[in-house]
């Protein structure tokens, strides 16, 4: 998909003055914080098992590559077959092998971010064969020719009329005069539609939540029940996922399950977790033929050992963009790529490049929401602020604003010459606001004045009042 | 006295039987634009049995450049700061924010070089927020202030994320005689300010900050609360570019009793 993390500012202009998306993400603030909070209050051992989940992963990632070779081992074991893919450029080829190879005409998907990470359907799509995305989100965004402006909610920019509209356009054989009021209703219509899907797929893809070492398992949690369909009606199942979903047992999966559901809708658990071991064994009754498991780096091997390896243990349940103000504001659409909200911000510039996506990391307020709900305690503003560090040694910031803050830190470092300029400086800013006490417009204050009253100084600095002030003088 | 309170290299949490003595980190913010709030802290930590230094040479905790990525000059101003506070029993800044900065980042700043890190970490255990210090080290309960009005109170992102400041204030607050506290809905919420993401962005920080006034505005309150200036000077300047004509202050002008100048922003 095309980057436009560079233009950052100028699509959260746009999405700010979209009353649709406005409107649709106040459901992101009024719905899943509140979810959330009653499932962490509810279990005492919430914060325990988050401690849990971040030792396992943190295990895991020291020692991935003895894990992914258990992985691989187990997987082909079960008669699966697991392909290393470097970047998405090599994941696309190998998913268009095994489609070629079968023949394939139609694939249908469940939810997968990989998928979107490598633009899987605008590839299928080039090489004629048809991708159909069976999450209700992900589907409604297929037919308006969208992306997931969410990790888990794909849909959540759009309102339950934009839907209406799209089905009544895109469902022409249906009666126009039917009603679609109730958002069940456009639940059973689309549901009719994929259910004829399923079985007629080539290929069925799904992500996978956790890649399991011990059986060479891989599991999805859904709500819908697409992704048991998709994997288990197509003729071929293939797995995308990137490599950090790997974890040792299923002992640790189930503790890690715990602290996903909740911290992502607040549901105690999703309503579908499925395990996937290998293709149909003969004495199964049903199951895909072939098992592929496609696995990811893009970048991510990379990041192993550097100051952005704790964003490997991230299980994308999206709380953290649930909880930022900035998401809140303008959406995951205005990120640019695939990955919105304080998780891309950090994950972004990893896999793409700080040069493409230096907006996101500063982008944010450092209000550390985002941290306080990680389940798996990922220090995202500390990482932002390791990307601003990388981009001011590379010397990638508009040059005014270094300029300004070079500045700024001479004198912050010399007390004396800080002391005289600010001992002018200040008194006279208040002169110049008059008795008003603020100031509508002041050069170059622009970006404080646009939007907001600058308050005028009370005059003397602190320093100068306080050596007057009979206190004597400060030491 | 230098010492007083401190068992094995952290300070007691019990109110201390003789006068510490408290290097007031005045913050960037207040010694440029509201000494009021310096004022009010002196007065503050007095009444609660300090004796308040004032040290010259400081200038900020270093924020602007930590938070633009600029490591080198950070860590310059951070041992310039350590250097000047280091040798009195308490540092404490009117400021979450601020403290946060000196408390929680200065050692992380220095996890590459031992012998700063041990004396940041030396030094951040002695670093307060004013108005949680005030109550979790010096035992206050009530102050000594009144003002006949209806507050409501926002709580600035570091102190309530990095220092656990929540209740503090409103304890405090309760003791003010005539004051009437109502809880801001979403006080937990950014403001939007976030240092340099307020002009960096301004689009995106004025959505946030709108949302934040019409909170307040809901709340009916006279008057705006908070432990931070620049969650202050942001809530103020959009309150008055709406035409909103509820005061803005800093908590500890109203627990200190200080509230006869202007309020921030207000006409002189």
């Amino acid at each position: 998909m095309q980057i436009t993390s560079q233009t950052f500012k100028a699509n959260t202009v746009k999405a700010l003055a979209d009353v649709d998306l406005q409107r649709a993400l106040r459901h992101v603030e009024k719905g899943f914080i509140g979810k959330r909070q009653k499932a962490a209050d509810a279990l005492p051992e919430f914060d325990a098992l988050r401690d849990n989940a971040v030792e396992i992963k943190n295990h895991t990632l020291k020692h991935l590559d003895l894990y992914i070779e258990a992985y691989v081992a187990k997987v082909e074991a079960s008669g699966g077959k697991v392909h290393f893919a470097e970047d998405a450029d090599h994941a696309r080829r190998i998913f268009l092998d095994i489609a070629k190879r079968r023949k394939a005409k139609t694939v249908t998907k469940g939810k997968t971010m990989i998928s979107e990470e490598i633009g899987l359907n605008a590839f299928l799509e080039e090489n004629g064969i048809v991708p159909v995305e069976t999450d209700l989100g992900e589907y409604i965004i297929q037919l308006r020719g969208e992306h997931p402006s969410h990790i888990i909610a794909p849909a959540v920019h759009i309102n339950r009329d934009q839907v209406e509209a799209d089905f009544r356009k895109f469902h022409v054989h249906l009666d126009p005069e039917r009603d679609l009021v109730r958002p069940e209703t456009l639940l059973s219509e689309a549901r009719q539609i994929l259910r004829q899907k399923y079985g007629e797929a080539d290929i069925g893809v799904t992500g996978a939540n956790f890649l399991i070492a011990e059986t060479g398992t891989s599991v999805i949690v859904t709500n819908e029940g697409n992704g048991d369909l998709t994997q288990l009606l197509g003729k071929c199942h293939v797995v995308l996922a990137s490599l950090e979903k790997i974890v040792p047992t299923l002992e640790d999966t189930a503790q890690i399950l715990r602290v996903l559901a909740r911290s992502a809708t607040g549901q105690e658990m999703s309503v579908y977790t499925t395990l996937s071991t290998g293709p149909k064994r003969t004495e199964d009754e049903d199951g895909p033929e072939e098992y592929h498991v496609i696995l990811l780096d893009n970048g991510r091997s990379g990041m192993l050992g550097t100051e952005f390896e704790d964003m490997l243990r991230c299980i994308r349940c999206g709380a953290c963009m649930n909880h930022c103000p900035v998401y809140h504001a303008v959406g995951g659409h205005s990120y640019g790529w695939v990955y919105p909200g304080p998780m891309g911000a950090v994950l972004t510039p990893s896999l793409i490049g700080v040069d493409k996506a230096g907006h996101l990391p500063n982008a944010s307020t450092f209000c550390g929401r985002c941290e306080a709900v990680c389940p798996m305690r990922i220090p995202l503003p500390k990482m932002m602020r390791h990307w601003r560090e990388k981009e001011f040694e590379s010397h990638l910031q508009p040059k005014a604003a270094r300029a300004g803050l070079g500045v700024w830190a001479y004198l912050a470092r010399r007390p004396k010459l800080y002391r005289a300029a600010v001992s002018y400086a200040m008194p006279a800013l208040k002169l110049l606001a008059g008795r008003k006490g603020r100031f509508r417009s002041l050069p170059l204050a622009g970006g404080w004045t646009k939007w907001r009253d600058l308050p005028a100084p009370e005059g003397r600095t602190f320093m100068q009042a306080y050596a007057q002030s009979g206190h004597g003088d400060p030491k | 006295m230098t010492l007083n309170g401190m068992i094995d290299g952290a300070p007691s949490t019990a109110p201390a039987q003789t006068t510490p003595t408290v290097a007031l980190f005045v913050t960037c913010l207040v010694d440029l634009f509201r000494p009021s709030v310096g004022f009010a802290a002196i007065k503050l930590l007095e009444d609660a049995g300090c004796k308040v230094v004032v040290p010259a040479s400081q200038t900020c905790c270093g924020q602007p450049a930590y938070n633009s990525g600029d490591r080198e000059d950070t860590k310059a101003i951070a041992r310039h700061v350590i250097e000047t506070f280091e040798a009195y029993d308490y540092v404490v800044a009117p400021s979450g924010s601020c403290g946060s900065t000196l408390k929680k980042h200065y050692p992380e700043l220095f996890a590459n070089d031992p012998a700063w890190h041990e004396r940041a970490v030396r030094f951040s255990q002695k670093v307060h927020e004013l108005v949680s210090f005030l109550t979790d080290v010096r035992g206050v309960t009530e102050v000594d202030a009144a003002l006949p009005a209806t507050v409501t109170y926002h709580d600035s992102c570091s102190g309530l994320r990095e220092l656990g400041i929540r209740e503090q204030p409103r304890q405090l607050l309760r003791t003010v005689e005539g004051l009437t506290l109502t809880e801001l809905p979403e006080a937990d919420v950014c403001c939007g300010f976030g240092g340099t993401f307020c002009v960096k962005y301004p689009d995106v920080s004025n959505a946030i900050v709108g949302k934040k006034t019409k909170h307040i505005a809901s709340t009916g309150a006279d008057m705006l609360l908070a432990g931070d200036l620049g969650c202050l000077m942001n809530i103020d300047g959009k309150l008055k570019r709406e035409n909103n004509g509820i005061e803005v202050r800093h908590v500890a002008e109203v627990l200190a009793g200080m509230t006869d100048k202007p309020p921030i922003g207000g006409k002189l």
